[in-house]
């Protein structure tokens, strides 16, 4: 672990480089490095602009438009917000026991998302890292660029996601913005038309979500030192989990296990979930962070997400992914298992998971039942978790008797994150950086590894392709109020330098920056 | 069909029948055909506020909903010009009140929103007022959210003169008006408010709702998914019983 370069020593001496709207991924993120005289490393953080506001917003919504509303929070997995909040509200609602038609449905919804999540993730936006090389030519190095060197694999990623994202279409009413999840149940099931059209390509996506695995496979294969090394930390780790250790990526008990391999605590009913995980603030983050209680603030940061899960749970449901998974904890000696760029491997055996798990809701007849809802006595207090595409997702609230959410606290997957990529973008930046002159292919390296865990940093929706990326060197005033209190992002410094990459990924330094050191 | 013992008029050059007496909406709806509208109801006294049913009627300006039909009338419709300006009010109406129909329960089932479908309304166009509505949960089957109020009257008629109630009046003027409700204390829990009033279910827009059954319908299968509202002449403002 090296969170010695989480605070330096004397950073008035020192020089910093921003890494402004990391691209290709969603939101808003932004990476200091403050760089002494020599190029060396002392300070890496990760800053992200988190939409804070949101609670506030739900605050007074009757509970009922919570599980729709909510879908504004994030681009690119909306059907996550929109299945956690329905969960706490079933608990309001008493529906502790949905029926069978409406918990398949959404199932088959979450499915539907983590395929066309996963999907997006890898293809179109880490694959032209992962083909081309991170130090490649940025005006190829992205989906344009692999469909015209790969037109193959950039085609099966297209169709993946679109076929995820016609199951939600079928489940929710909408691609995006559906309201298929009410508290209590679903609003509808599918019709034998839906469920024909479906199960039409399914098996031609679950085929096509193996040949995704082999394919990050043999990545690993012809890079292995590089792909074992690049990032790598330890964490621990948390998931959901079934009552029977298996990967369950709708509904579960919270396992987490320490960076040891050793359980820390196992099928926690996620009802209680403050009693076992807490949030801390840090005066140079507007985001929080989540720590396990039990290991304290500073030992207690923990991993989420796809790499998390595959190796969290005891096994997975569904055959294809559960060989895929052995496959890949055997693999140089379990050496991906802790590998940051292990994540697209574990992505891939999810996305795996999902298509297996499609096929047999769509084979199980309750997906056409009538029977959509349940009640049961009314609770002021809801939790609903979700193993999202990127990790996992709480929302909490408390509703009053005029039925109005008085208190709302979500904890979304990147916020779980947000010290593991920290650990991540500090190893790189050590690994890379160190002692070097910047170049714009160094300075994607650390994209690579925010990527490796989240595409969407904010939960705030920009169009794909369109962040630009800003570099700033900054030199540190000798007074050396870096970071102080009041400038979480330590904008303070004089810019000595400043390089954009606009969304056609062609750089360009502005007229008006400092002309170097 | 038409019945050739009654007078007609011209509605973008269709003879429409009409009874004396009739204003050219009435007459319009009565015969099928579709004039855009909000504040206007086949069950109430037109009350003419919204101007969205202005039509020209022999060269003229004016509200289908005030303008008595008579024989040999010219009007225009559902021209470029008047879908235009129509258009341009609807879209004050978006940025006067906070409309975000992606999490409205009213959604699909809205007039407001349907009308704006139906004239072509792609963005709000003018800048936001955001203005501070607070909603009204008080009652305990029924739930308030101003937000939305397009303050079309029609609650305030159908509790005045269907429910004998009088729960509702607008008041302050221009910019400042508002929806209230006739209590001490402005709540709705204070007055005799029942979810099985006219008032409950005329709201063409998102303000006055039935509690706790919010998006039970499907997207697909709600009033103006099914068509569009120039295909529903003739139907009420949408109830969530119709939907
Ligand atoms: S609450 Fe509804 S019916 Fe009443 S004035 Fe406002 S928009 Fe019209």
């Amino acid at each position: 672990m090296t969170s010695e370069l989480e605070t330096a020593a004397h950073p008035e001496n020192l020089r910093r480089v921003a890494i402004d709207h990391v691209s290709r991924v969603e939101g808003h993120g932004k990476v200091t490095i403050l760089l002494d005289d020599d190029n060396k490393v002392h300070q890496v953080r990760l800053h992200i602009v988190e939409f804070r506001g949101f609670e506030k917003f739900i605050e007074g919504r009757p509970y009922w438009e919570v599980p729709v509303m909510v879908q504004r929070l994030c681009g690119i997995c909306p059907v996550s917000h929109h299945l956690a909040a329905s969960k706490a509200m079933d608990m309001i609602v008493g529906a502790r026991q949905l029926t069978p038609t409406a918990e398949k449905i959404r199932r088959l919804m979450h499915h539907g998302q983590i395929l066309q999540s996963h999907a997006l993730h890898f293809f179109h936006l880490s694959s032209p890292d992962l083909l081309f090389g991170f130090d490649s030519d940025v005006a190829k190095r992205n989906i344009v660029g692999v469909a015209a060197a790969f037109p193959d694999i950039a085609r099966k990623g297209v169709l993946l996601r679109k076929y995820g994202q016609e199951v939600i279409r079928m489940t929710a009413g909408k691609r995006v913005h559906g309201t298929g999840s009410v508290p209590g149940g679903v609003n509808k099931s599918l019709t034998a038309d839906e469920r024909a059209a479906l199960l039409k390509d399914i098996y031609q996506m679950v085929a096509w979500s193996r040949d995704a695995v082999r394919m990050i496979r043999q990545l690993f294969e012809q890079n292995l030192a590089f792909y074992n090394a690049f990032g790598r930390f330890t964490a621990h780790g948390m998931s959901l989990v079934r009552a029977d250790g298996a990967m369950d990526l709708y509904h579960g008990g919270l396992r987490a296990r320490k960076a040891d391999g050793s359980l820390l605590f196992d099928h926690v009913n996620y009802d209680h979930y403050w009693d076992v995980i807490t949030e801390d603030v840090k005066p140079w983050s507007y985001m929080k962070f989540p720590f396990l209680r039990a290991l304290g603030p500073d030992d207690g940061w923990y991993r989420v997400g796809p790499l998390t899960r595959v190796t969290n749970c005891d096994f997975i449901g569904t055959p294809l992914a559960d060989k895929e998974r052995e496959e890949f904890l055997a693999y140089d000696g379990g050496s991906a298992t802790g590998a940051t760029l292990g994540y697209h491997w574990a992505r891939m055996i999810e996305m795996l998971h999902a298509a297996e798990a499609i096929k047999d809701l769509l084979h199980d007849d309750d997906i056409v039942g009538t029977e959509l809802m349940a009640s049961g006595p009314r609770a002021e207090r809801g939790v609903g978790v979700i193993e999202a595409p990127r990790g996992t997702l709480i929302h909490h609230y408390r509703v009053d008797e005029n039925d109005q959410v008085i208190r709302a606290n979500l904890i979304v997957s990147t916020t779980h994150n947000n010290q593991a990529m920290n650990e991540a973008i500090r190893v790189v930046a050590k690994q890379y950086l160190s002692g070097r002159e910047l170049t714009e292919g160094l300075l994607n390296h650390i994209e690579v590894a925010i990527r490796c865990f989240d595409p969407c940093l904010s939960c705030a929706t920009h169009a794909l392709g369109q962040m630009p990326l800003e570099v700033e060197l900054v030199r540190v005033p000798s007074a050396g109020h870096f970071m102080t209190e009041g400038n979480p992002h330590g904008t303070g410094g004089t810019v000595i330098d400043r390089m954009t990459r606009n969304m056609r990924g062609v750089c360009e330094r502005p007229e008006d920056s400092g002309s170097g050191t | 069909m038409t019945d050739n013992t009654l007078p007609t008029c011209l509605i973008d050059g269709e003879e429409v029948p009409f009874t004396p007496g009739q204003t050219l909406i009435q007459a319009a709806t009565a015969a099928g055909k579709y004039i855009p509208h909000l504040c206007w109801h086949p069950d109430f006294a037109a009350h003419g506020s919204c101007k969205i049913c202005t039509v020209k009627a022999d060269g003229r300006f004016g509200a289908a909903c005030t303008i008595e039909a008579r024989a040999g009338m010219t009007v225009e419709n559902r021209t470029t010009e008047l879908d235009d300006k129509r258009r341009t009010l609807l879209q004050l109406l978006f940025v006067e009140g906070n409309h975000f129909c992606p999490s409205c329960e009213k959604s699909g089932n809205c007039l407001l929103q349907a009308t704006a479908y139906e004239v072509g309304m792609m963005s709000p166009h003018f800048d936001h007022f955001y203005p501070d509505r607070p909603v009204d949960a008080s009652h305990p089957d029924v739930l308030l959210d101003f937000n939305r109020c397009i303050m079309c009257e029609l609650c305030v008629r159908a509790s005045r003169d269907v429910d004998g109630k009088n729960i509702f009046a607008l008041s302050g003027r221009g910019i400042k008006s508002h929806l209230i409700v006739n209590s001490e204390s402005g709540r709705i829990k204070d007055t005799d408010f029942s979810a099985g009033d006219r008032a409950a279910e005329v709201c063409p827009v998102g303000v006055i709702l039935k509690k706790r059954v919010g998006f039970a319908v499907p997207i697909g299968g709600r009033k103006y998914d099914v068509s569009p509202v120039s295909a529903q002449v003739g139907a009420q403002a949408p109830t969530r019983e119709e939907a």
